[in-house]
């Protein structure tokens, strides 16, 4: 039973440090949209578009960098394209967020039928939990498994803190919050409203590019079109869970890696009975998280506090 | 003040008459715009998106004119093509129904797909004990609808519950117990309700002959495209001609307003979002009784995610998803002959679909502005 449950730990805590750095990047980059006062649902297009993109470039050029890179180009011009769409009158950015999410899977399915069978290179790991187990002197290769710490994963965290200083101390962050607050306020300051929020979006796209470019170069770890099944969603349900700051951003896609991880962890210990409802737990967990921070009828100002005024669904 | 007073006063000053001028070229182009924009510029906004897309096809070397000619023959060419066609317009015009009714009230529900599988598999599994036939189907068909219209109803109303009392992003939620709702598909089929006697496609004990849904005679399609005709005409009555309607229509446009005028917001999204519900679980169910025959993982076709775009170019008129459902479906019913014969990927469908969307939003932030309402009334004098 103690070995079971060790073994249920250490496949969450690995399937938490895999799972969930997609979801930080996605979330981060949404964070920083958000932020602006525009949200943008399309990143579930970008991660899936991000993924094909990135695992087609690595096979093309045979670097998982240049992988990357492409990743984040892709995931960029869809930042801009969905950014410069919401610029029109009378335009929701829901229901454009809606519209890329699609188009951006579609251009990837259209586009990623022929990287479905080759082999990509992988983004190298750092082994830390070699390293680790070593100095510990423990023998447990499952612990170091798990511990194989991915560089992108690093540079979500190390991303997360630069993040939130930066929005909290410097001139730059102050004109994003603004914005996101008050467009008109922003206006009054001679900010321009649509070039910060272009800009915000277009990092998000980016981020989620990267996002993608971590399925299918680090884990899974190769293209097909399921892929991410609705993962860019609930990382935009964890920014408002996060209450739009980068730090808990972080933490909650480590829980909600976590929560994705359950159904892998328990097929390690040979439970498979029942499997599918364990798959669908991170979306049941979205939904009872929403459920939980949501603000109830009464105390609607205390909470709005949290949230930039600009933001469509927030009103 | 005074600025105030000169506004009110009659047209004697100079500038007045250049402002009613301008006033009266407003209007018209409003007129212009009920005639023809509702047609006009969606027509445009497809002919574009089609534009886009040639490039597209274009860029991995296939031909736009064949992909044109290959869409016409798989869905209206023969009388098999329009058979299939409008075999795929019930579930198309059901989901978009359970998008057009929310939105009404300012919602926008992108879960249609998930409670689509969802209902199915509930009357599938109501037929289950009954799989022998042995019942009549006077008791078993309606108890199978209901279940499906019931299970897709509860759905909704959670995403409903959950806006109303957390204030939880309905888009967010329903895409999620969208999912959820696969997911549970996927259980019970290759749990509980497997049929053993299917070892190479895990689905429920097909429905038994007699519980299934026949042919409109002399048409070649099932009942439900006749039932989902009628639910576009019942919502549409509902919403433009009823209290009720109104009230919905008045909530979209302002719930803060709504509110002050002392309209039950929170009732009149849950019932909205209920009727929407049971509009998808039709769908679920006649995909069971009418098409499959069992639930099983065919169930997720797509249906869901197209409603969604076909209910946005309908404007959210339950009557104006009839013609656009239409189009949509002879897109599905020819997606498999044009990806055969051109040698295409299978997200071509969705890509066409996608950009369309898109093209669609951005027509609408023409529609009525003044620069879209000047180039109505120029093509008018053209015309004339």
């Amino acid at each position: 039973m103690m070995d079971m449950l060790l073994t249920i730990a250490i496949a969450l805590l690995g399937g938490a440090i895999k799972v969930s750095t997609p979801f930080m990047l996605v979330a981060l980059g949404e964070c920083l949209t958000e932020l602006s006062g525009r949200i943008n649902l399309g990143l579930e297009g970008t991660l899936v578009l991000g993924a094909m993109t990135a695992y087609g470039a690595a096979v093309v050029t045979g670097s998982p960098w240049m992988g990357l890179l492409a990743a984040g180009a892709a995931g960029m011009v869809l930042g801009v394209t969905h950014a410069l769409l919401c610029q029109l009158p009378r335009v929701n950015d829901v229901a454009i967020g809606i519209a890329m999410m699609l188009f951006g899977t579609a251009l990837a399915f259209y586009f990623g039928k022929p990287f479905i069978q080759p082999q990509a290179p992988h983004l190298p790991t750092i082994p830390l939990g070699e390293w680790l187990t070593h100095l510990a002197g423990i023998q447990s290769p499952a612990l170091a498994a798990a511990l194989e710490i991915n560089p992108l994963f690093l540079a979500g965290i190390a991303l997360a803190l630069a993040l939130a200083w930066a929005l909290r101390n410097t001139h730059v962050g102050l004109i994003v919050r603004t914005t996101g607050d008050s467009a008109a306020a922003a206006r009054a300051l001679g900010i321009s409203v649509n070039g910060v929020r272009l800009a915000c979006t277009a990092v998000g796209g980016l981020l989620a590019g990267f996002g993608g470019a971590f399925l299918s170069l680090v884990y899974p770890g190769a293209w097909n079109e399921g892929l991410s099944s609705g993962q860019g969603l609930m990382a935009v349900a964890l920014v408002v869970y996060a209450r739009w700051q980068p730090v808990r951003c972080v933490l909650a896609a480590l829980l909600f890696g976590a929560a994705g991880a359950l159904g892998t962890a328990l097929q390690a210990i040979g439970w498979t009975s029942g499997l599918y409802l364990f798959n669908a737990a991170p979306y049941v967990l979205t939904v009872a998280l929403m459920l939980g921070i949501g603000r109830g009828r009464d105390n609607d100002r205390q909470r709005q506090f949290d949230a930039p005024g600009e933001l469509s669904t927030a009103r | 003040m005074t600025s105030v007073m000169h506004m009110t006063e009659p047209p004697t000053r100079p500038g007045a008459s250049v402002a009613r001028g301008l006033e009266r070229a407003e209007t018209s182009g409003a007129r212009a715009w009920g005639l023809l924009g509702e047609v006009v510029v969606p027509l445009g906004a497809v002919l574009a998106a089609f534009a886009l897309f040639s490039i597209l096809l274009l860029w991995i070397d296939r031909s736009p004119l064949q992909f044109v000619e290959l869409i016409w023959k798989g869905g209206f060419g023969t009388s098999f093509s329009i058979r299939n066609s409008l075999q795929r317009m019930p579930p198309l015009i059901l989901c978009a129904l359970a998008v057009a009714v929310p939105a009404q009230l300012g919602l926008v529900v992108i879960g249609g797909e998930g409670t689509l599988v969802l209902a199915g598999l509930a009357a599938a599994a109501i037929a289950v004990p009954f799989a022998g036939g042995a019942m009549p189907a006077l008791v078993v068909v309606p108890l199978m609808v209901g279940a499906a219209m019931l299970t897709a109803a509860v759905w909704f109303g959670i995403v409903a519950q959950a806006r109303n009392e957390r204030q939880v992003n309905e888009v967010i939620s329903s895409l999620l117990l969208s999912y959820v709702g696969i997911a549970i598909m996927n259980f019970f089929v290759e749990g509980a309700l497997r049929d053993p006697n299917q070892p190479s496609k895990s689905s429920t004990v097909p429905v038994a002959a007699s519980y299934l849904v026949g042919e409109i005679p002399g048409v070649g399609v099932h009942w439900g495209l006749a039932a989902a005709l009628l639910a576009a005409v019942l919502l549409h009555l509902l919403v433009s001609r009823t209290t009720f309607g109104f009230a919905m229509r008045v909530v979209g446009g302002n719930p803060r307003a709504a509110r002050s005028q002392g309209l039950p917001v929170e009732r009149l999204v849950m019932t909205g979002m209920l009727i929407g519900g049971a509009c998808a679980g039709l769908a679920g169910y006649f995909e069971v009784a009418a098409v499959q025959g069992r639930a099983n993982a065919s169930l997720a076709a797509g249906y869901g995610f197209t409603g969604i775009l076909v209910s946005f170019m309908a404007r959210h008129q339950p009557l104006g998803i009839v013609p656009v459902a239409l189009l949509f479906a002879a897109l599905s019913a020819s997606a498999g002959l044009v990806q055969r014969r051109m040698d295409l990927p299978d997200g071509v469908m969705l890509l066409l679909q996608s950009t369309i969307f898109i093209a669609i939003l951005v027509s609408q932030a023409l529609h009525g502005s003044r620069l879209g309402s000047r180039m109505i009334v120029w093509l008018l004098r053209r015309r004339a």
